[in-house]
């Protein structure tokens, strides 16, 4: 019952996701768990409308076979018109200014110079976009990187995955400012401009929910790599580093943590050890070579290289010292993980060493044998990636991928793999080491030391660093195989 | 507490190890004593309207009071849309339980709420003054937070329907899962590569 109720009808059901109608959910997680499976489906959905009119796409994305007439004629109950309609070649995607194409661009001038007003925007025929997660309220929601045709290692602005609890806010920097007080010889008051002023580093460090991949935690659940893996990002940072400011309002004697306090409508506060703000967190005004954006923080960021997402706090106006963590809703309530014992694990800072394919991933279809560049990303929040390998055989055997120079601490590492496929049946996964000699392991091996109880259907949610896998068939289509290595 | 504080820490320590410490006050000529001085130094009373946070020792609760007998008034007129009439949570709404699954937590039927998960009350006072209602953020006067925070620990079978939650009585609450954190035990699978690197 409540499963119907909770099913847009305007979207198509796949009836390729694994059944899981017997397991008792209750209301909230059965809807949230649908909503996302649903909201992939749609994006899927339009790949396929677009492919089918576009050869230009070489068949690898997505899983070709759905003609997009029959789509849009045989289907159109099925579907509204809102989702597909004319969409494919009318709508200009987000960030893309429509344009007429030229029969012959050889043979008239194109747009003039200085026609953007200034500030570019991408080509009108490139339509990659964040999926939001269909969350009840859109103000407390999150958004998705797609990271299938992710190239390189940075993350564009645009792209990358959001978590809001209260909404973006609109804040005037000329207004903004940084209070720091608590345990310390004396508060200080900064504007951006005072920030400015510092001495500022910039450096390239990822950011990763670790509600990354929950969905994936006891079964394949979602399709694509942007569903399982969509909640990390890369970007290049500038600001000043945390430390400079501490040294600034002198830090007193016993003091071991930092409430870092957002300026939206969650107000959002998270506690970071003394140990990290004096090591290499940043406060960050710039991202990518241009002010953050809004969504990420405008104007002021905590960044802290390799620790988990929900503690970059953005919109920052507060940091407050003292002897012990806050114990906020968000380092209590949430963010922690509950074992089989019934004991929760508490501030699990840190990032552990991760890796997945990119390419080829879920719903991608290989046009047939011969030569494909393997390509993914690793990373981890205890400094750099050493290795990656690569199975190809469901993890019989594993080979070293060649990993992109150079290599950063805190990092998306891109990873890449000549493979020529012999039109068999293939089970491909990476695994990456990390300069610790730590080894990524299996979901398997997660679940066995942290348990599948800490919710009903997400097991201990957070911290999923596991092997991913892919299934390719006969026929050329990946498929989400997580858990099969 | 001083344990688990101790413990976080350490795991922090090697992570300083591995990582390069940038002075950037030493490229500059400008000795970790000296300062740039920019900024300004805000009044208390600047610090006192932003300074909102609670910890567990209570040591920054406002003045007021509020018992679950007026929680209940203000619950039902400003929570209860979503939260629903017996705190169950709606999902339609996008709000959680804040009661029940008492008992639940590391089993097949974990339900984490205020009353089955929550470690400390002070942390639901100061989430509801700084976050809540959902449409109307930090509109609520303190006795009023206190006076919420009162219900939902009553109606979690927590505190009595008369008692007074203020400054004095709020952090003294005993939470049901007070002892359920444990400090960060990770890396817990492990894997290491022998040749690739020294263990953290």
């Amino acid at each position: 019952m409540e499963l119907d109720k909770m099913t847009s009808p305007d979207i198509e059901r796949n009836t390729a996701y694994p059944d899981t109608s017997e397991l008792e959910f209750d209301d909230g997680i059965r809807s949230w768990f649908q909503a996302m499976r649903d909201v992939e489906n749609r994006a899927i959905l339009e790949k396929k409308a677009e492919s089918d009119d576009c050869p230009c796409r070489e068949g690898m994305f997505p899983d070709g076979g759905t003609n997009r007439r029959t789509l849009l004629m045989g289907g159109a109950a099925a579907i509204s018109g809102a989702l597909l309609s004319g969409q494919a070649q009318a709508k200009t995607p987000p960030g893309a200014i429509q344009f007429d194409v030229a029969r012959d661009p050889t043979k008239q001038q194109g747009r003039p110079t200085h026609d953007d007003g200034g500030y570019g925007s991408r080509s009108q025929f490139e339509d990659d976009v964040r999926w939001r997660f269909p969350t009840k309220t859109r103000v407390s929601s999150w958004t998705m990187t797609p990271l299938a045709d992710s190239h390189g290692i940075i993350t564009p602005s645009g792209l990358h995955f959001e978590r809001h609890h209260g909404g973006i806010p609109t804040i005037d920097p000329a207004s903004h400012t940084l209070t720091v007080h608590g345990m310390v010889e004396r508060a200080r008051k900064y504007s951006m401009s005072d920030l400015k002023r510092f001495p500022s580093l910039t450096r390239i460090s990822f950011i990763e929910c670790s509600g990354n991949g929950l969905t994936e935690f006891k079964q394949p659940y979602l399709k694509t790599v942007q569903g399982t893996h969509g909640l990390t990002s890369n970007s290049e940072w500038t600001g000043v580093p945390l430390s400079t400011i501490l040294n600034e309002v002198g830090v007193s004697d016993g003091a071991a943590w930092i409430l870092a306090e957002g300026s939206d409508a969650a107000v959002m506060t998270r506690s970071v050890p003394i140990d990290k703000a004096m090591d290499d967190a940043l406060l960050c005004y710039a991202q990518n070579g241009e002010a953050i954006r809004p969504e990420q923080g405008y104007p002021l960021r905590l960044v802290l290289p390799g620790f988990e997402g929900n503690t970059h706090i953005k919109w920052l106006r507060r940091l407050e010292i003292s002897d012990k963590p806050f114990m906020t809703r968000e380092e209590t309530s949430k963010y922690t993980d509950v074992l089989d014992n019934g004991k929760a694990r508490q501030f699990s800072l840190t990032m552990e060493a991760k890796s997945v394919i990119t390419f080829p991933s879920g719903e991608m279809k290989l046009p047939g044998a011969g030569f494909y560049e393997i390509t993914g990303l690793a990373w981890t929040g205890r400094g750099h990636i050493e290795r990656v390998e690569i199975t190809t055989d469901g993890g019989q055997s594993w080979q070293e991928a060649k990993l992109q120079t150079p290599v950063l601490s805190m990092s998306h590492t891109r990873f890449r793999f000549p493979w020529k496929w012999d039109g068999k049946p293939a089970l491909i996964a990476s695994r990456c080491i990390d300069e610790t000699g730590y080894v990524q392991p299996t979901i398997a091996e997660l679940n066995k030391v942290r348990g599948v109880n800490g919710h009903p259907k997400f097991a201990s949610i957070y911290h999923n660093n596991g092997i991913m896998a892919w299934s390719i068939d006969a026929s050329g289509r990946v498929k989400n195989a997580a858990h099969a290595v | 507490m001083k344990n688990t504080v101790k413990n976080a820490t350490r795991s922090f320590n090697s992570l300083l190890a591995a990582t390069t410490l940038i002075l950037c006050c030493a490229t500059f000529g400008v000795s970790a004593a000296e300062r740039f001085d920019f900024g300004l130094t805000p009044s208390k009373d600047e610090i006192a309207t932003i300074d909102i946070d609670i910890m567990p020792d209570g040591r920054a609760l406002p003045r007021g009071s509020g018992n679950a007998v007026l929680g209940r008034t203000l619950y039902d007129a400003k929570c209860a849309a979503c939260h629903g009439a017996e705190l169950e949570g709606i999902s339609e709404a996008g709000a959680s339980a804040l009661i029940g699954g008492r008992g639940s937590i590391g089993t097949p039927q974990t339900k984490k709420t205020v009353e089955s998960f929550w470690p400390y009350a002070t942390t639901l006072f100061d989430y509801v003054r700084r976050a809540m209602p959902f449409n109307e953020p930090g509109s609520l006067e303190d006795a009023e937070v206190y006076a919420l925070t009162a219900y939902i620990l009553y109606r979690g079978n927590i505190i009595g329907e008369k008692v007074e939650m203020n400054a004095g009585s709020l952090a003294k609450v005993q939470m049901p899962n007070r002892d359920g954190f444990i400090p960060d035990a990770r890396p817990d699978v492990l894997n290491y590569r022998k040749g690739i690197a020294k263990r953290p």
